[in-house]
C-alpha cells in the first residue's frame, strides 16, 4: 500500500490539482445546465481563450495587471456569448441552442487559430505559483497545493452567495422552474447573465491554475478539459455545485492514476472519463447529488 | 382527377429529367477522370467533387439520425473512424504490411481483400470489387459497434444521449490507438498504402471520381427509400412525439436502434470512402471537432432534408477547399490586380466560415432547405402552374 | 357477466408518486362491447389510471388484465414495491407481466387518445393515420426499404384512405395535422387510434374544449364507431351530458379512490358523487 502510494504520489498530487481546475470549469457547466438545460459546449473554449488572453496580456504588461485583465475579458466574453448566441434562442427547441453552443465553440477555436497562426503560445510563468516545492519524494509546483484550497474557498463563497443573497435565491428559483419564476417577476435575463458571469469568472481562475502546469496554449486546449468538466458535472448530478466539485476531483485523480499505470494505458486517460460518464448515466442518470425529474404525459 | 393526372405527369417528367442529369453527371465525371486536361481548374474541382460526394453521404447519415429520428447523437466521428479503419485494415496489400506495420512486425492480418480477389479476377476487377467488399464490411463493422453502443445509450434522452455518444466516440478513438491492438490497427501510427480511388478503374477507364459518387449516390438512394417507407414514417413519429409513437404501437427502442444502426452503417461506408480519399488514416483525426463540423453542415442544409444535406456538403467543401482559399492567402485578385489585404492570412477563412455558420444558426435556423426536399417533379409542377394557371392543360409536356 | 366478457379487468391498482396516492386501490371491469366511463373532479387520478393501464406508468401495486391475460402487474422487481404498505402488498408478487411497455400493450389491442392532443406535428393527416398502421404491417426494414412488399404498402394506404373517408377527414388528408381545427384534431386522434385495429379504445377527455353541438356529434360518433368496429370504449370525460347519454356504466373516483359506481341514473342520484363533483361543477 505504502509502496503504491510512494510510486503514485506525483500522479495523485497532479490528479488533485487537475481535479480542482476541472472543478472550476465544471461549476460553470453545472450552473448553466441547471438554469438553461443547455450543455454549454463553448465553455471549454472560453477557458482556452482565457489562457490565450493571459499569454498576450503578460507579454505587454505586468502580472498584477494582466491577471485581473484576463478575468475581466473572460467574464465579458461569457456575458457576450450568452447575449448573442443563446438569448435569441430562448424559445427555440433545445437542440437548436445546443447547436448554437457548438457553433460558438467552433467560432472561438477558429478565431484562436487565426490569432495564434496555429502556433502553440508559451504560457507565462506566474510568479510564486510556478515555483517548485518538494513533498516527500515528489517535486511539484506550488499551484498544485494552492488549487484545492482555492477551489474549496471559492465553492464556499459561491454557496454562500447562492444561499444568502437575493440573486442567489433567484438563481435557485429559476433552476427549479424557469417559467414560474418568470411569472413571479424574477428578471430571468439578469439571472442567466449572472450565471454566465460567475461561470466564466471561475473558468478564468481555473485557466490561470491549469495552464501554469502546461508549457503552452493551443486553440484546442479547451476542448478536452471542457468535456471532462462537463462529465464531472454530470457525475456529480447536474445542477449541483458540490456534486460537480466532487466529480471533478474524482475524474482528475483517476485520469492521472491511469497515466501512472504505464505507457500502454495512457491512451485511455481521456477515454476513462467517458467510461465513467456512461456508467453513471446508466446506473444513476441523475448523478450522485442530482434530483429526479418526471415527464408528464 | 385532373390534379392527380397532372401530378403523375409532373412526377414522370421530373424523374426523366433527374435520370438525364445523373447520366450527364457521370459522363462528365468520366470525362474529367480520363479526357480533360489537368489544369488549375480541374485540379481544384476533382478533390472538391470527391470530398463533396463523401461528405454528402456522411451528412445524410447523420441527418437520418438527428433530423429524421430526432436522436441528437454526436458519435458520428467514432463510426467514421471504425469504417475508415476497417476498410484500410483489410485492403493493405500483403507486401506492404512490413512497411505499414513496421512497429508491429508486419501486423496480424496478412492478406488484403482487393488483392485476394485480384488473383481470381484480374487486378482491376479485384480492386473494384475488393474496394466494394471492404466498404460494405466497413459499414457492417460500424453497424455492429452501433448495435453494441445502442443498447445502453439509446435509453437516454436528448442532451444526455448527445454527451454519451460523444463519449463513446472518444472511447472508440482511444481503443483504436491502443498499442495492444497495434497488430491490427497499427496503434497510433497511420495506415497507408491501401487501395484508394486512383486504383479504381475498368480496363483503362479511370473511375477515381465517379466511384465515390456512385457509392454515395447508391447509399443516399437507400436512405431516401428507407425514409419514405413505413419505417421512415415510424422514425418521424418517434421524432415528433415519443409518447404518442409508443402509444400507437411503435416500439421506441427497436426503432431508435434501427435508425442508429443504419445511420452508423452508412457512416462506416462514408468513413471507408474518406479513408480512400485521404490515402492515409490516423485515429487522431477523428475527434469530436469532426462530428461538430458534420453537424454544422447538416444544420446549414436543413435538419430533416436529404437534398439540403447534399447541397450543403458540396457548398461547404467547395468553399472550404477552393472558393474561399484566397482568404488564407493574404491577397485577393480582382480583375487581374492582386491586392494584398493585411488581415487575410492563415485561418481567416475558418473565421469567416464560423461567423457564417453562427449567422445561419441564429437567423436562418431552417438552413437552406428546411425540412423540404428538392425534387424535379416539384420544379416541373411549378413550371406547369406558371404555364397554365387554370391547371387544366397541365401535363402535356411529354 | 361471465368472466370471458370482460375485456379489461383492473384490480387493486395503486399508483404512488412519492407521498401522493394518485390512484388508490382502484378496481374496475370493462365488459365487451360496452361504453364505460371514468369520471371524477380535476386531479382525481383519472389520467393516471389510464397511464397505468396503457403501460406509461408502472403501477406501484395491482393487476391489469386484458381479455383474461395479465398485462400489467406489480411483480417482485417492480421499482416502487418497497414503498407500498397497503393491504394487498403481496398479492401480485408472482410472474412478471406479459406486456411491459406501451407499444406491446397497443399490440395486444388497446388504443388510446390523449388529454392534450398528441398528434405527430410534422405529418399530414393522412400520414398520421398511415403511420399508426406501421405496427401491424407485414414487413421488415429490408422489405420496406426495397419495396419488396408493395402490396402491403398499397393495402395500408387504401385502408387509411377508407378510414379517413369514414371519419369525414378525407378532404383534409394532405393538410398538416396540427393545422386542423381543434375538434377535427380530436377526431383525427381517434381515427389514428382506430388505425391500430384495437379491441378496446381508451378516450381521454374526447370532448374537452368542444361546444354543446360538437359534443352531441361526438356522442353519436363514439356510439357509431363502437358498433362499426365492434369496439369496447372506456372513456374519461368531464361533460356530464355526454357521459350520461352514452355510458352503460360509470365509475367515479376522487382523490385516487373510487367513491361510486353504477348506471347513469344511479350516479346522478348518488349523494357522494353530487358532493364530490356534480353539484359543484355542473352549471
Amino acid at each position: 500500500m505504502s509502496a503504491f502510494f510512494q510510486a503514485n504520489l506525483p500522479y495523485l498530487l497532479s490528479g488533485i490539482s487537475v481535479g480542482g481546475q476541472y472543478a472550476l470549469i465544471a461549476i460553470g457547466y453545472t450552473m448553466v445546465y441547471g438554469i438553461l438545460r443547455l450543455i454549454n459546449f463553448a465553455h471549454g473554449d472560453v477557458f482556452m481563450v482565457a489562457g490565450l488572453v493571459m499569454v498576450y496580456a503578460s507579454a505587454s504588461m505586468p502580472m498584477y495587471l494582466s491577471i485581473p485583465l484576463v478575468i475581466v475579458v473572460t467574464v465579458v466574453l461569457g456575458f457576450a456569448i450568452e447575449r448573442v448566441a443563446y438569448k435569441p434562442l430562448r424559445s427555440a427547441p433545445r437542440m437548436s441552442v445546443m447547436i448554437s453552443a457548438i457553433g460558438v465553440s467552433y467560432l472561438l477555436q477558429n478565431c484562436a487559430l487565426y490569432f495564434t497562426g496555429g502556433l502553440p503560445q508559451m504560457y507565462p510563468a506566474i510568479p510564486w505559483l510556478s515555483n517548485s516545492v518538494n513533498i516527500g519524494p515528489a517535486t511539484t509546483k506550488i499551484v498544485t497545493l494552492v488549487t484545492p484550497v482555492l477551489v474549496l474557498a471559492l465553492v464556499v463563497i459561491l454557496e454562500l452567495f447562492i444561499q444568502k443573497t437575493k440573486i442567489g435565491m433567484a438563481m435557485r428559483a429559476v433552476s427549479r422552474d424557469f417559467e414560474t419564476s418568470q411569472l413571479m417577476g424574477i428578471k430571468i435575463n439578469s439571472v442567466i447573465s449572472m450565471t454566465f458571469v460567475i461561470g466564466c469568472f471561475l473558468a478564468a481562475v481555473g485557466s490561470l491554475l491549469y495552464f501554469t502546469n502546461y508549457p503552452s496554449v493551443i486553440p484546442t486546449s479547451g476542448a478536452m478539459p471542457g468535456l471532462k468538466a462537463f462529465v464531472a458535472a454530470v457525475f456529480g448530478g447536474i445542477g449541483s455545485i458540490p456534486g460537480a466539485v466532487i466529480g471533478a476531483f474524482i475524474i482528475g485523480i483517476c485520469e492521472n492514476i491511469i497515466k501512472g499505470l504505464g505507457s500502454n494505458w495512457t491512451v485511455f486517460s481521456d477515454a476513462f472519463t467517458f467510461v465513467l460518464l456512461i456508467i453513471i448515466l446508466l446506473v444513476k442518470p441523475t448523478g450522485i447529488f442530482g434530483e429526479k425529474a418526471t415527464d408528464k404525459v | 382527377m385532373e390534379k392527380t393526372l397532372q401530378r403523375d405527369s409532373a412526377r414522370k417528367i421530373g424523374s426523366v429529367i433527374a435520370w438525364c442529369l445523373i447520366a450527364a453527371l457521370y459522363a462528365f465525371l468520366i470525362l474529367l477522370d480520363n479526357v480533360l486536361p489537368a489544369n488549375g481548374f480541374t485540379l481544384m474541382l476533382i478533390p472538391v467533387l470527391k470530398k463533396g460526394a463523401i461528405y454528402s453521404l456522411i451528412c445524410v447519415s447523420m441527418n437520418l439520425l438527428n433530423g429524421f429520428t430526432g436522436l441528437f447523437s454526436l458519435g458520428q466521428a467514432g463510426f467514421l473512424l471504425v469504417g475508415a479503419y476497417t476498410y484500410a485494415v483489410f485492403s493493405v496489400p500483403a507486401e506492404q504490411h512490413d512497411a505499414v506495420y513496421q512497429y508491429f512486425d508486419g501486423g496480424a492480418i496478412r492478406f488484403s481483400i482487393p488483392e485476394t480477389l485480384g488473383k481470381l479476377l484480374g487486378e482491376n476487377a479485384g480492386n473494384f470489387l475488393g474496394a466494394v467488399v471492404c466498404i460494405i464490411l466497413a459499414g457492417l463493422v460500424a453497424a455492429a459497434f452501433a448495435a453494441l453502443i445502442g443498447i445502453p445509450v439509446l435509453r437516454l434522452k436528448s442532451d444526455y444521449l448527445a454527451i454519451a455518444t460523444l463519449g463513446f466516440a472518444e472511447i472508440i478513438r482511444a481503443i483504436f490507438q491502443w498499442n495492444s491492438l497495434g497488430p491490427i490497427t497499427n496503434g497510433s501510427n497511420m495506415l497507408r498504402k491501401y487501395t484508394n480511388f486512383s486504383d479504381i478503374c475498368i480496363g483503362s477507364l479511370k473511375l477515381s471520381t465517379a466511384f465515390p459518387f456512385f457509392i454515395s449516390m447508391v447509399c443516399i438512394g437507400l436512405i431516401v427509400l428507407l425514409i419514405n417507407s413505413s419505417y421512415g414514417r415510424a422514425f418521424k413519429a418517434v421524432r415528433d412525439d415519443e409518447v404518442a409513437a409508443e402509444a400507437m404501437g411503435i416500439s421506441l427502442f427497436k426503432h431508435k436502434m434501427l435508425s442508429f444502426v443504419i445511420s452508423s452503417f452508412f457512416a462506416g461506408v462514408g468513413g471507408a470512402l474518406l479513408a480512400m480519399y485521404q490515402t492515409t488514416v490516423q485515429a487522431n483525426a477523428f475527434k469530436s471537432a469532426m462530428t461538430y463540423e458534420i453537424l454544422l453542415i447538416v444544420v446549414i442544409g436543413g435538419i430533416g432534408s436529404v437534398s439540403g444535406s447534399c447541397i450543403a456538403s458540396f457548398l461547404y467543401i467547395a468553399c472550404n477547399e477552393w472558393w474561399l482559399r484566397f482568404l488564407d492567402s493574404g491577397s485577393v485578385s480582382l480583375f487581374g490586380n492582386t491586392i494584398a489585404v493585411p488581415f487575410f492570412r492563415d485561418g481567416f477563412r475558418k473565421v469567416v466560415f464560423s461567423v457564417l455558420i453562427m449567422v445561419i444558426v441564429l437567423f436562418f435556423s431552417r438552413g437552406i432547405m428546411g425540412d423540404k426536399e428538392l425534387s424535379f417533379a416539384g420544379l416541373v409542377r411549378k413550371f406547369q402552374k406558371k404555364k397554365s394557371p387554370d391547371g387544366a392543360k397541365g401535363g402535356a409536356g411529354k | 357477466m361471465s368472466k370471458t366478457d370482460i375485456v379489461l379487468h383492473v384490480e387493486h391498482v395503486t399508483m404512488q408518486f412519492g407521498g401522493v396516492m394518485a390512484v388508490n386501490d382502484l378496481s374496475l371491469d370493462v365488459p365487451e362491447g360496452k361504453i364505460i366511463a371514468l369520471i371524477g373532479p380535476n386531479g382525481a387520478g383519472k389520467t393516471t389510471a389510464f397511464n397505468c393501464i396503457t403501460g406509461v406508468y408502472e403501477p406501484t401495486n395491482g393487476l391489469v388484465e386484458f381479455c383474461g391475460l395479465p398485462m400489467v402487474r406489480n411483480y417482485p422487481h417492480g421499482k416502487m414495491k418497497k414503498q407500498y404498505q397497503g393491504s394487498n402488498a403481496d398479492k401480485y408478487a408472482h410472474d412478471p407481466a406479459i406486456a411491459p411497455s406501451p407499444d406491446k400493450i397497443t399490440e395486444l389491442g388497446i388504443a388510446r387518445t390523449f388529454q392534450n392532443i398528441r398528434l405527430w406535428k410534422s405529418m399530414t393527416v393522412f400520414e398520421n393515420v398511415l403511420t399508426a398502421k406501421h405496427m401491424r404491417a407485414d414487413q421488415n426494414v429490408f422489405s420496406a426499404t426495397f419495396r419488396a412488399n408493395a402490396k402491403e404498402e398499397k393495402r395500408m394506404r387504401e385502408e387509411t384512405e377508407a378510414l379517413l373517408a369514414e371519419q369525414g377527414l378525407l378532404q383534409y388528408k394532405d393538410e398538416l395535422a396540427t393545422s386542423l381545427p381543434y375538434g377535427l384534431q380530436r377526431r383525427l386522434e381517434i381515427a389514428r387510434a382506430l388505425a391500430t385495429s384495437p379491441k378496446l379504445l381508451l378516450l381521454d377527455e374526447p370532448a374537452a374544449g368542444m361546444n354543446p353541438q360538437e359534443t352531441a356529434e361526438l356522442a353519436a360518433f363514439i356510439q357509431q364507431i363502437r358498433d362499426e368496429y365492434s369496439l369496447t370504449v372506456f372513456l374519461i370525460e368531464h361533460h356530464m351530458d355526454l357521459v350520461m347519454r352514452i355510458s352503460d356504466y360509470i365509475y367515479v373516483i376522487d382523490f385516487g379512490s373510487e367513491i361510486a359506481q353504477g348506471v347513469p341514473q344511479e350516479i346522478q342520484n348518488n349523494q357522494h358523487v353530487i358532493d364530490a363533483y356534480l353539484g359543484v361543477s355542473e352549471e
